[in-house]
């Protein structure tokens, strides 16, 4: 099971913010949020050493299946869609009690999800999933070794001074990160093969939560203001082997007398 | 719905939509790219399948192609690794009937893919264009029993094939080819040789145009044969040293009593020059979206520098004479594109004239390539004669496309003939 989430695409550069300070989501063309295509690679990766299969779930606003086909693309079987008009407006916490009440019926070993989303980034939708579910939370992985027969998942945390391994019982919660390795890109036959892949719709009646117990109208934060970060000066990006990399910058330092 | 019948059989429906209807998404259009091509060609709209496969053989080009593009120019070395990520991506299947692995994608999807891959490297282009190319005598005039022995390993790019029919003394001449096959008993042998091969040192398959009746008249003398380049008697006499192009290796292949079975033959006896022009018809245009493609390459180059260069206190794309030029470029380019995909559209549905828009499409979308990418140099300057940008090499790329499957003044000859009825 992935948990991805449609975002702007941040090469489209045409973020912007409605009246309500919130994302504007029809002003730019959605793609699936990096991170999570992080942890759908890896989701692929363990699919194709251990068996099994590989669903999307989503809870996003109708254009959603379009962005979704794209990680269906990649090579995964098929996609979950929660949507309802009364999602809008929904924080972190109502999205936490959709996506758990979705996965309620979705039998899996291992719940994969980016480590946080490039729109939101709060970071806290995927452990309150697993806090609302009651299965571990393994967060920050760089690498991922279920063991099927013990039933036990071992997961790298990456912490400041290396790494922490962890051992939790399936099904559990993986919180994902880029050190898993680069997601592929679809090949031809799987953009073909994704156009007839399902994706089945959940409304809130589908899940038993149509009773105001989520959506904007359930919010327990709301956006007060959001503003844009001030313009800083062009920067320029030193690129090269970590010695010609020093020499650059040492050499931009002292013609300007830093150093 | 009223139908418009023009004068050269093209037809308008009325109502039909040209460009996105309001409100339309233009999938892959990011803001950042004017010069992005539009999802119109000719009056109608590529199809949502072959947006969605345009974009992601862009997507993998922009990321993984272009990257290398100037190191495969420098080495002249075929690029193995892009041959293994199109084969991998499923981009060699394209021309494939599904049956064989392939993706049995019609020829303008096909084309689609090689604009797409030449717009960054054109020598990588053309690993996909060879591909159709060595193939389509195969399915044009190839058994069941053949495709089926063949097609799977080319269609996984597992297996790359060549097309053998250019001589040293039978260039634009086809019919004055000397290479010789003889029957002897279930075989022929064939002795003789081809030059300017495009793959022809890399290729695991090479399909041989031979002479089996020199008495015949120059349309009956030939047949097309699939010679597997491991045979005993196949060897590659030299590599060019070429202006362009530099990372796809163009042979000169000498065959020295080569014994290929006549199971190998495609067609009957006397088929291969009908087999050979029926193969340019559809593979011409690859060349021309390789053209379409490189002009494309050369004005995004061109119109980012104009963007960023300042002199005389402002970019040079706002001085007037820049500007003209980045516009003539800009509506050439999209004009050879719009001509390629129409003649692609034809050729699919049978058209009778298919050598006229073959023809016609490799004409001005090798031309324009040459024009565009000789502006694109013009526009950077000093900087575009160097190889710290990558126009010149695009100029030197596009020189080819005037050249091969076809000299343009081939493609005159044919156009000319199409029109005065004269068959050859």
């Amino acid at each position: 099971m992935v948990l991805v989430k449609p975002v702007p695409d941040p090469a489209a550069a045409a973020e912007r913010l409605g009246p309500d300070g919130r994302l504007d989501r029809a002003a730019s063309p959605a793609v699936v949020n990096a991170n999570d295509e992080y942890a759908l690679e890896a989701a692929l990766k363990l699919v194709a050493e251990h068996g099994g299969d590989v669903t999307l779930l989503s809870m996003a606003a109708g254009s959603a299946p379009e962005t979704m086909r794209k990680a269906l693309a990649m090579g995964a079987d098929r996609g979950v869609h929660v949507m309802d008009p009364a999602l809008a407006g929904s924080d972190t916490l109502s999205t936490a009690r959709v996506l758990a009440a979705a996965l309620r019926d979705i039998q899996a070993d291992l719940i994969l999800a980016g480590a946080d989303t490039s729109d939101g980034g709060g970071g806290v939708v995927a452990p309150g999933v697993a806090a609302l579910l009651g299965v571990p939370y393994l967060s920050y992985a760089s690498k991922i070794e279920p063991d099927p027969v013990a039933g036990t998942v071992r997961v790298r945390r990456i912490s400041p001074t290396g790494y922490d391994l962890l051992e939790a019982p399936m099904p559990a919660l993986i919180g994902c990160t880029q050190a898993l390795g680069e997601p592929r890109y679809p090949s031809l036959k799987g953009i073909m093969a994704a156009r007839s892949k399902e994706i089945a719709t959940r409304t809130l009646a589908d899940l038993g939560l149509a009773d105001g117990s989520v959506g904007g109208s359930a919010a327990t934060t709301r956006v007060v203001d959001s503003r844009k970060p001030p313009a800083r000066a062009a920067t320029r990006v030193v690129r090269g082997t970590p010695d010609e990399a020093a020499a650059e910058v040492v050499a931009f330092l002292a013609e300007r007398r830093i150093i | 719905m009223p139908v418009v019948t023009l004068p050269l059989g093209g037809r308008i429906l009325s109502g039909a939509t040209i460009g996105p209807g309001p409100g339309a998404t233009m999938p892959g259009v990011s803001p950042a790219t004017p010069t992005e091509p539009p999802l119109v060609a000719g009056g109608y709209r590529l199809s949502e399948e072959q947006v969605l496969l345009r974009d992601a053989v862009r997507t993998l080009a922009t990321e993984r192609i272009a990257p290398r593009a100037a190191d495969i120019d420098r080495t002249g070395e075929f690029p193995w690794d892009v041959k293994e990520l199109l084969a991998s991506h499923d981009i060699l299947a394209l021309p494939f009937p599904a049956e064989y692995g392939g993706l049995g994608s019609d020829l303008l999807t096909v084309c689609l893919a090689i604009e797409e891959i030449s717009r960054v490297c054109a020598t990588s282009g053309l690993i996909l264009a060879v591909q159709e190319l060595g193939a389509l005598p195969i399915l044009l005039g190839g058994s069941v029993e053949q495709q089926a022995r063949w097609f799977p390993g080319l269609a996984s790019g597992k297996r790359l094939i060549a097309f053998a029919l250019t001589e040293a003394e039978a260039g634009s001449d086809v019919g004055a080819a000397r290479t010789r096959a003889v029957r002897d008993g279930d075989d022929y042998v064939i002795d003789g040789s081809k030059r300017f091969i495009s793959h022809g040192s890399v290729a695991d398959l090479v399909v041989v145009f031979a002479v089996t009746d020199p008495k015949a008249r120059k349309s009956r003398r030939l047949s097309a044969f699939v010679v597997e380049s491991s045979s005993p008697g196949f060897s590659v006499e030299r590599i060019e040293h070429k202006m362009g192009m530099r990372g796809s290796p163009t042979a000169e292949l000498a065959f020295a009593g080569l014994r290929v079975s006549a199971t190998n033959r495609l067609g009957e006896e006397g088929d291969g020059f009908g087999l050979a022009l029926r193969t340019l018809d559809r593979s011409r245009p690859g060349i021309a979206a390789q053209a379409v493609g490189i002009a494309q390459g050369a004005l995004d180059v061109a119109t980012r520098y104009a963007r960023e260069r300042t002199q005389f206190g402002s970019p040079i794309g706002d001085l007037q004479m820049v500007g003209a030029m980045l516009a003539d470029m800009a509506a050439g380019t999209e004009a050879a594109r719009q001509l390629l995909y129409k003649a692609c559209t034809e050729i699919e549905a049978g058209a009778p004239d298919a050598s006229r828009w073959a023809a016609m499409c490799k004409l001005v979308a090798g031309d324009t390539a040459m024009r565009v990418t000789t502006d694109a140099v013009q526009v950077l300057g000093g900087y575009g004669y160097i190889d710290e940008y990558p126009v010149e090499r695009m100029m030197r790329d596009a020189k080819l496309t005037q050249l091969y499957e076809g000299t343009q003044q081939i493609q005159r000859l044919v156009i000319a003939r199409s029109l005065v009825g004269r068959d050859h």
